[in-house]
């Protein structure tokens, strides 16, 4: 069997097929981020929470969910829960997550990030790092930090040996789901009239409402929709990673990084370094693997030194 | 002006932070009428413009319109009722191309112009159609920015300054195109700093300083005003 650079090649397919997952995630979740920050101007520090909340939905669409009630006990005021089975496997979670995480995404940002209109976008850093914190801690409290297991449907068990490698189908099935979603949305932005509406409402949002158009309406709608993004990927990475309450805050900091990397802003910047750090990441687990937790970080530094806008962003 | 008001604005009063911009605007535009406001710089006559389509947040007194009351109204439900304004400076979008950007304005009635209709009116613009919005030459931009707001068939609009800093050529088929849209039965209410211009198109001018109208003329009476004109405006 060859060998690149003494290393086999069962270890650089293996890491890369595992960069490309990471990829797949990364893309998944800077382009939601980049859809809120360009839209609203808002950099979502809960993106990671969410994405947390979509792997918990599965996961209590799979095990029911235990709905709490208040009950009187020799006259003292507690709390009991009744559980409601589900049984709803990945495939009925990857639609109905992302819906209810969604419309939750949808009540928090008509009830507190509306109020933030106009105001710098640290404000909206610290209001949703804060929304972050609570409802990581919440589901903490109630689950722990040590993850709960999550089963693929069995079709998507097993894998192909190709040789050189093993090929969970899994894998093929996360980068196909991603790649679909996240060409999906940069197709319906650039190429549709409402992402062109969406286009001119990131440019001057006033102008576009006075031409008869809801803004407002459009703006919750949009942070809806990068919610919901957020909580596909969430659903995507409870087999993978387990369905974890600090899953979201591990992974955030690196997708801010690849946004930055990509352009603030830039959903195809966003999609395309979304694939490639995970790439890169991956390449790099192999050549050296005591870099392979910073390497995003140095490419994001010669990034911002050499192209402050970012790969694919508009200079201002 | 024979007809009853078609858009009637009384004591008009608008606030950009702080700053109080009008102090109690009133005046009317009758059905099929161009009429133009007139004023120096800074008279408020943008201000008019965007208070009357909703876009000041802070103001106050009445704007109605076709009978309907429209002061508390956003500026997306004042354009469904169907005003539609033609921004100073264009407002052209640049991350949208030439068709984009014309398709951009929802429909609020029926009876808009077509696509054929708009491209009889300004020809450049089939040519330009996937050309990126902000590479148009001005007057082509000002065209373009004029047929957006055809399509939506609002009975009444609004055209701020649309001959800013345009060649006497094009100005001139501004000109012609806003005589074809009166004759397609719009009402226009315009705002012009080109008062040749102005004088060429409207039925009646209203004169403001400091946020307020201070004199009104027809087109007929135009001529015996000239003085009184030409000191207000300081041409």
């Amino acid at each position: 069997m060859f060998q690149f650079m003494h290393y086999p090649p069962q270890l650089w397919f293996g890491q890369l097929s595992l960069g490309l997952i990471n990829g797949s995630f990364y893309a998944l979740l800077s382009l939601g981020l980049a859809v809120i920050f360009g839209m609203l101007n808002i950099v979502n520090f809960a993106h990671g929470a969410v994405y947390m909340l979509g792997a918990f939905c599965a996961w209590f669409l799979l095990n029911g969910f235990d709905i709490p009630y208040p009950v009187l006990i020799h006259g003292q005021l507690a709390l009991a829960s009744a559980h409601l089975p589900t049984h709803l496997n990945m495939w009925w979670a990857l639609l109905l997550s992302p819906l209810i995480v969604g419309v939750f995404g949808m009540i928090m940002q008509r009830t507190m990030l509306r109020r933030l209109d106009g105001l710098e976008p640290i404000y909206g850093l610290l209001l949703t790092f804060g929304l972050a914190a609570v409802i990581q801690g919440l589901l903490q409290n109630a689950y722990g930090s040590s993850g709960e297991p999550y089963d693929i449907p069995n079709v998507l068990s097993g894998g192909h040996n190709l040789g050189f490698m093993f090929l969970p189908n899994y894998r093929i099935f996360v980068v196909v789901a991603s790649s679909v979603v996240c060409f999906g949305t940069w197709l319906a932005i650039e190429r549709t009239r409402f992402g062109a509406t969406l286009r001119a409402a990131t440019e001057n949002p006033k102008l576009v409402q006075a031409f008869g158009i809801n803004v407002p309406l459009m703006i919750t709608l949009t942070y809806g929709l990068g919610v919901a993004i957020a909580a596909f990927a969430g659903v995507l990475a409870a087999p993978i990673y387990q369905v974890n309450p600090t899953m979201g805050a591990d992974l955030i900091v690196v997708v801010f990084a690849v946004v930055v990397i990509g352009g603030m802003g830039s959903i195809l910047g966003s999609i395309i370094s979304g694939y490639m750090l995970g790439l890169i990441e991956g390449l790099t687990k192999v050549i050296y693997p005591q870099a392979s937790g910073v390497i995003v970080f140095v490419i994001m530094a010669i990034v911002l030194l050499v192209r402050p806008s970012g790969l694919f962003g508009r200079a201002s | 002006m024979a007809e009853a008001a078609f858009l009637r604005v009384e004591n008009l009063q608008s606030w950009y932070g702080e700053s109080h911009i009008l102090h109690g605007v009133d005046f009317e535009v009758g059905k099929g009428e161009v009429v133009t406001l007139l004023g120096r710089n800074g008279a408020g006559k943008t201000t008019t413009l965007k208070s009357i389509q909703g876009m000041v947040a802070k103001r106050t007194g009445s704007v109605v319109f076709e009978d309907r009351e429209l002061i508390r109204q956003s500026s997306d439900a004042i354009a469904r009722a169907g005003i539609a304004l033609c921004p100073e400076e264009r407002g052209i979008f640049a991350s949208l191309n030439v068709r984009e950007n014309l398709m951009l304005p929802p429909p609020v009635r029926p009876g808009g112009l077509n696509l054929a209709e708009i491209f009889e009116l300004f020809p450049n613009l089939q040519e330009r159609l996937s050309s990126q919005g902000t590479k148009l030459s001005g007057g082509e931009q000002q065209m373009l920015a004029i047929a957006r707001i055809l399509r939506t068939g609002a009975p009444l609009l609004m055209l701020d300054e649309p001959t800013e800093g345009l060649a006497p050529v094009i100005i001139e088929q501004i000109g012609m195109t806003i005589a074809k849209l009166k004759a397609k039965g719009f009402t226009i209410l315009l705002v012009e700093q080109n008062f040749l211009f102005a004088s060429k198109i409207a039925d009646r001018y209203y004169v403001m300083e400091d946020g307020r109208i201070i004199d009104a003329f027809t087109a007929q009476s135009l001529k015996a005003n000239m003085e009184k004109l030409h000191d207000y405006l300081g041409v």
